[in-house]
């Protein structure tokens, strides 16, 4: 690999100033590790650990990072256990290879499914150090500790980790092992800094826009504006009058979930040339069946469809019954857009393919999905395409989709040389995998004393499954889980579902199915606590109602009291209640995803019909709190996404194609308008559960919610930029 | 011939007068620190220091730099290094992409006001997107910098 350094042993030490050495990691290129043999004796007890005879200590991370810090918080994990020192350890980026497990970095998973297990290796590489330690010394291992890159024993006589590894080879790494007790934990808990700092902060950190290989060129596609439309003919003078142009070439549609949408490929010596070309570049498009989308008439269509009956996805009691007796009813109907992923680093990769082996190097959510793609396009097999994964510049879900590394293979094959293919800002937004559109329809029932009777919520979006499933019109199960699982203690309930075909390709975003349903879901308890002239705080307790574990199907129990109590700590910390200027108002909003609890307290002033949010309190019960400082971060960005989304996120489609084309019609929440955000981290020893998403359902409503309690308006369609409100 | 002064090397490339600084930084020139975002001038993640101030790389054809000294994110002037400083401390980035852009912002804020206000720090700011929201942590490392510069 040309960015992995040979440096000589000397230089190497004379840089460190270390004892002994042979390892660094490559000047840009923190991701890659590499090694001079000479001298160190490696020791691995497994794919996740590397302890050098030097001391040094390299962990791998399994998971992509894309800014939530899983590299930092997955290793931490192995070191504490291990009770390594914290600064000798580097962090390798595995390969995509299914030998590491599950590496699909989506859902809010990646900490919660792994941290059993990054203890456990962490443990048993601390067990055979201590191993190799009483078998030099010959005393039992009973009597000697690890601790701080050390094995001690009771008199205080050590010895380094990395002196023990000639031994520590010969051993047996034991498979039941005794984990630490939480409360000597020394990494996990606290709020250890990203190792990836620095880098990130330098400009050394390397993306995969940033990955060069020799004689690589840049590529550049023009996709057909409407979603699986075809190319009828292209004219490719134009585009190869460009200085810097190479070559032209067709890009083939693959039909799949993940496969490119085809189109022309302009091959260059640099971006700036492809995408010149690109534009140059002459299509005649065969628009296909989704020519007629147009989405403002596609809500009209999803609006009706949930003012009628709809498929009964759960049922509790007589919902009509209750809504008869009932003294009095209420009926609300919210509509939210499409959006768009829009991470700053575009989609691109870059690929090159040799004869039936090929090597990857790209931002991607799912190695292993891409490596099966890539694979399959190159109709060879998986052990032949290495899949590198750089840093991505944000993720958002967009990035677990390798259509982009697809077309950079296919691109790689034509020309027979290392290629980038790059995304242009307009084709990230018009050629995305769209968060869902969806309509909702929701309608409750208040008895003579305010309390809620009958609770009817009907939507209609176009589901992920969709994607998989052409043709699918009903949504997944778990697309109608945030929505049946509402755990409001009404004896009346009834979710239903509309049809809602999908017209472009639609993925998961950042939260996915809980931006809507806890839009609606939190919007319209609002609208019944002030029906029922309660305080929306108290209203919306009682509506959870007692403390219970909800039935689930997993080992996470779904407790309402935790979901109670992130609410009441959220009010008590913005002060609920408290007075406000003239214009300002809070709202407030709570809501269980990726089995996190998160309430959010925003405080608004509305001045001359202009919003603008001062004050965030946030906050969450994700279990454990494997790292406090990148759970902060996260829920202060989700903050920020949620923002962005409530203000300005919408996206259209006329014709089939997509209306925005870049940030100046796509916007996003820039730094003045950014509030204080406040978070509290639930302490706890519950599983640890899902971080980098469960924030973000919760700003949209109770930015709502805050700005009906300023000025009385009620704002049941996203962005507010529509009501002219920013 | 185009010559250009970046982070005190002069590097001569033959490139189409047109072709925006952006790009000759990035894949003639090979200092890939400085991003593409969005090829507008909306995101402010191509911002290099131009004589001081910060430009948006990606509208500034190379032809037009003519003798002007440029600093990108991997070079050397004072308060760059004291706000990469503030950034670690502060641990600002999440997936840092845009970091580059908004360090180069941030140092040509300082370079003209050694104390900047909060409405100075949003004034000059709001040229960068961060779509992982970190702009509260931006605005405190700023601030940190500032409190450090005025110490010493």
């Amino acid at each position: 690999m040309k960015d992995v350094k040979n440096v000589s042993r000397r230089s190497f030490l004379k840089g460190l100033g270390l004892a002994s050495g042979g390892l660094i990691i490559a000047s840009g290129t923190t991701l890659f590790v590499a090694c001079e043999p000479k001298d160190i004796v490696e020791f691995n007890p497994n794919l996740f650990v590397q302890l050098n005879s030097d001391g040094n200590l390299i962990l791998v991370a399994s998971r992509s990072e894309m800014g939530q810090g899983v590299r930092t918080s997955l290793t931490s994990v192995i070191a504490d256990e291990m009770e390594a020192d914290w600064d000798r350890v580097s962090i390798k980026q595995a390969v995509g290879d299914a030998k590491y497990g599950d590496q699909n970095t989506d859902g809010s998973k990646s900490v919660r499914l792994l941290f059993e297990e990054m203890r456990k290796i962490g443990a048993a590489t601390k067990a055979v150090l201590i191993t190799a330690a009483a078998k030099k010394w010959e005393v039992p291992a009973s009597e000697l500790r690890a601790e701080n890159h050390f094995v001690i024993d009771n008199n205080g006589k050590k010895i380094g980790f990395g002196d023990l590894v000639e031994i520590a080879k010969t051993l047996e790494v034991p498979k039941d092992v005794q984990l630490k007790d939480p409360k000597d934990f020394k990494y996990i808990g606290k709020y250890l800094p990203s190792k990836d700092v620095a880098n990130l902060s330098n400009g050394s950190a390397v993306f995969g826009l940033d990955k060069r290989v020799d004689n690589m060129k840049f590529a550049a596609i023009k996709r057909c504006p409407v979603a699986f439309g075809t190319v009828k003919s292209y004219d490719k003078t134009a585009a190869l009058k460009v200085k810097g142009v190479i070559d032209v070439v067709e890009i083939p549609m693959l039909r799949k979930p993940f496969g490119p949408l085809g189109g022309v490929a302009v091959v260059a010596t640099n971006t700036w040339a492809a995408f010149k070309g690109k534009e140059a570049l002459k299509v005649e498009w065969d628009l296909g069946d989704n020519n007629a989308y147009d989405s403002e008439e596609y809500m009209k269509q999803l609006t009706a469809n949930v003012h009628k009956k709809g498929k009964v996805a759960k049922t509790v009691g007589d919902v009509e019954g209750a809504f008869k007796k009932a003294s009095k009813t209420i009926e609300s109907t919210y509509q939210l857009p499409h959006l768009v992923h829009a991470p700053m680093e575009v989609p691109n990769a870059v690929v090159w393919v040799q004869g039936n082996t090929c090597e990857v190097w790209a931002p991607t959510q799912e190695p292993q999905r891409t490596r099966t793609e890539v694979s399959a396009f190159l109709e060879t097999g998986e052990e032949n395409v290495t899949v590198n994964v750089t840093f991505l510049g944000g993720g958002f879900g967009r990035k677990s989709k390798p259509d982009y590394i697809v077309e950079a293979a296919a691109v790689s094959k034509a020309i027979k040389a290392p290629v980038q293919v790059v995304w242009t800002r307009e084709d990230d937004i018009q050629h995305g995998y769209y968060h869902t559109v969806a309509a909702q329809y929701m309608k409750g029932g208040l008895d003579k004393d305010g309390k809620v009777t009958g609770w009817l919520h009907r939507f209609a979006l176009p589901s992920i499954a969709s994607t998989f499933a052409p043709g699918t019109v009903d949504p997944a199960p778990f697309e109608s889980a945030s929505a049946t699982n509402v755990p409001f203690e009404i004896p009346n309930m009834q979710v239903e579902t509309g049809e809602a075909p999908a017209h472009v390709r639609i993925g998961w975003l950042r939260s996915v199915i809980n931006i809507p349903h806890g839009f609606a879901i939190n919007v319209f308890a609002d609208e019944l606590a002030n029906e029922a002239g309660v305080d929306p705080l108290e209203f919306r307790l009682n509506l959870i109602g007692s403390d219970r574990i909800e039935e689930t199907k997993n080992e996470y129990k779904y407790d309402t009291a935790r979901l109670k109590h992130v609410l009441k700590q959220a009010a008590k910390n913005a002060d609920w209640g408290k007075k406000l200027p003239e214009g300002h108002a809070m709202g407030l909003a709570v809501h269980y995803s990726f089995l996190s609890y998160v309430a959010s307290v925003v405080e608004v002033s509305v001045i001359n019909n202009k919003v603008k949010v001062h004050n965030i309190h946030s906050v969450i019960d994700c279990g454990l709190a494997v790292n406090k400082n990148t759970i902060t971060a996260q829920m202060e960005g989700a903050a920020i996404f949620g923002m962005s989304l409530a203000f300005y996120g919408k996206i259209t489609a006329k014709n089939g194609a997509i209306e925005q084309t870049n940030f100046g019609d796509y916007q996003m929440l820039r730094m003045p308008q950014a509030p204080k955000i406040y978070v509290e981290i639930v302490e706890n020893n519950e599983k640890p559960t899902g971080v980098g998403e469960p924030g973000v359902p919760v700003i949209a409503p109770a930015i709502v919610n805050a700005i009906f309690k300023a000025t009385g308006n009620r704002y049941r369609t996203l962005p507010l930029k529509d009501h002219k409100l920013v | 011939m185009t010559k250009l002064k970046i982070n005190g090397e002069i590097h001569t490339i033959d490139v189409d007068p047109d072709m925006p600084l952006l790009w000759a930084i990035r894949d003639i020139i090979g200092f890939t620190g400085t991003k593409f975002g969005c090829g507008k001038g909306f995101c402010g993640a191509c911002m290099v220091l131009m004589d001081g101030k910060a430009v948006n790389s990606c509208q500034l054809p190379v032809s037009s730099v003519g003798e002007n000294e440029l600093i990108t994110v991997e070079g050397q002037t004072e308060n760059l290094q004291l706000l990469q400083k503030s950034w670690e401390e502060h641990n600002v980035p999440q997936c840092g992409f845009c970091q580059s852009g908004q360090l180069i912002t941030a140092t040509a804020l300082l370079n003209g006001n050694s104390n900047p206000s909060e409405e100075d720090i949003n004034n000059a700011m709001v040229r960068n997107i961060c779509r992982c929201g970190t702009y509260p942590r931006i605005k405190k490392a700023i601030n940190h910098s500032v409190e450090l510069k005025n110490k010493g």
